[in-house]
């Protein structure tokens, strides 16, 4: 839960950074941007967990020896957390341009004829005019990352499948106890579903339904 | 105005005393290869109220749209209360403002209306107008929505005060946006064809709106399709024809006597 919280708002943070890059940064930025979400989103979550995981901890360590530090050991949440986040936030890049591209450009060409800086503009302006549009994708997003953790079984950390896995091998009781593990997962995605639908109609407030044009 | 005629010569104080709020010079814009204006100059002193008129592609748009920068002109001279706008070359050779605190606190006095309105739509229409002075001015909030709701109500909005602008009518939310405009006290009003997007029976209510600003004094720089207005409203008016001034002068010389052929063309085939 921990990591997919975390994950999921660094990832947020790495996107909305990313989407302005890839929107209004110089042709290098936006280069940097295009490598990092092809290579993020054309490689296996697992792969990139263990590549970043196990190779990422070496190069940290690597540079602090080179500069005269003790080892450390990457404590394994903080790695988690900071791995599914390098992920996420290459999908939440993606998901947050195209959001930022269906603000109708007058609204934000209103902001800046009225004296905003940039970064009002953005907090006051873009981002909740982009709301309604990347509420969709970044739901998907959230609940990738809640099951995403269970990758991270594989670097030895232990989260709900981890454990899952040790329990029931120790009791026989497979069926059971990953029953249970399913159904866990279920519950964090219904409760995550009526949270979301919340901040949908919230985002939505100033647009009219469009359920009732279609009947 | 005795000397509206020559405006386009004046400089910061003229005759009759009043300071002058816009002044461009020699205006040229580029886009591409399009050369859309050829090198424009128009003055606006305090209370003037200046129609720009002209064809469709023939720069009047985006003339305005150079007086608060949101086109870059490509050269020329903009001076808004006697402060000239500074621009500098980009690394792609456009020009561009150089000094982006300084065209921020320029824009944050003029008030700009647009042809499709561009109200916030995730704002009701309250927190639309308290936006820019409470978020750009720095003015206290509870200051601010006592200014706002007297503008909604001089706007005849009061009771939409809540409602979001996807649930109003056109000209109910081009008479927001001008509310929004007001709010900031603007030293200039600057519309944007703002009737051009309404359905002909909401028209009326917003020129009454932009009426009843011009005759309390306002200073306002208006592009219009609305001859019958501008002649009405305006003190003078600017006739653009294929980015250059073809003609300008008071209402009743520009639509009364044209001189050109072409504003005379111009002016037949409207009415």
């Amino acid at each position: 839960m921990q990591i997919a919280v975390g994950a999921f708002g660094f990832g947020l943070l790495i996107g909305t950074g990313g989407a302005y890059g890839k929107l209004y940064g110089g042709p290098v930025v936006r280069d940097l941007l295009e490598v990092y979400t092809t290579i993020v989103r054309a490689v296996p979550e697992l792969v990139l967990i263990l590549l970043l995981y196990f190779a990422g901890t070496d190069l940290i360590n690597r540079v602090l020896e080179a500069m005269g530090y003790a080892r450390i050991d990457v404590n394994g949440l903080v790695a988690g957390i900071w791995v599914l986040a390098f992920v996420q936030g290459a999908y939440a890049t993606e998901v947050i341009r195209g959001a930022i591209l269906s603000v109708p450009a007058g609204q934000i060409e209103a902001a800046r004829a009225y004296g905003m800086s940039p970064g009002m503009m953005l907090r006051r302006i873009t981002l909740p005019a982009m709301l309604p549009f990347a509420i969709p994708g970044l739901a998907n997003l959230w609940l990738i990352a809640t099951k995403d953790t269970a990758l991270l079984a594989i670097v030895g950390f232990s989260e709900l499948t981890q454990e899952t896995r040790t329990a029931a091998g120790q009791t026989k009781a497979y069926f059971t106890f990953f029953m249970a593990a399913g159904a866990l997962y279920l519950a964090l995605t219904l409760v995550s579903n009526v949270i979301i639908g919340r901040i949908e109609r919230w985002s939505r407030r100033g647009m009219p339904s469009v359920a009732g044009g279609a009947q | 105005m005795s000397d509206s005629a020559s405006t386009s010569l004046a400089t910061a104080e003229t005759q009759n005393g009043a300071a002058e709020a816009i002044h461009i010079e020699d205006l040229h814009k580029k886009f591409g290869q399009l050369h859309v204006l050829k090198g424009v100059s128009l003055s606006a002193r305090d209370g003037d109220v200046v129609a720009i008129i002209g064809g469709s592609g023939s720069g009047k748009s985006t003339l305005l749209r150079c007086i608060n920068c949101l086109e870059n002109p490509t050269s020329g001279i903009i001076r808004v209360n006697g402060e000239e706008i500074k621009l500098k070359a980009d690394s792609h050779g456009h020009t561009v403002p150089a000094d982006r605190r300084q065209i921020e606190r320029i824009r944050s006095k003029l008030g700009m209306v647009f042809q499709n309105f561009n109200l916030w739509s995730h704002m009701t229409l309250l927190e639309n107008v308290i936006e820019v002075p409470v978020h750009v001015l720095g003015i206290k909030r509870d200051a601010a929505v006592a200014t706002a709701e007297a503008l909604l109500d001089r706007v005849g909005l009061a009771d939409k005060r809540d409602v979001y602008p996807a649930f109003m009518s056109g000209g109910q939310q081009q008479r927001g946006a001008i509310a929004r405009a007001l709010a900031i006290q603007p030293r200039v009003m600057l519309f944007d064809e703002p009737t051009s997007a309404l359905d002909p029976e909401l028209v009326g209510e917003v020129l009454k709106v932009i009426g009843d600003l011009a005759e309390e004094g306002r200073t306002m720089i208006l592009v219009t399709h609305e001859m019958k207005f501008a002649r009405e409203v305006a003190t003078h008016v600017v006739y653009l024809y294929n980015g250059l001034v073809e003609e300008e002068g008071p209402p009743e010389q520009i639509f009364g006597a044209p001189k050109s052929d072409r504003l005379k063309q111009f002016i037949s085939n409207i009415h």
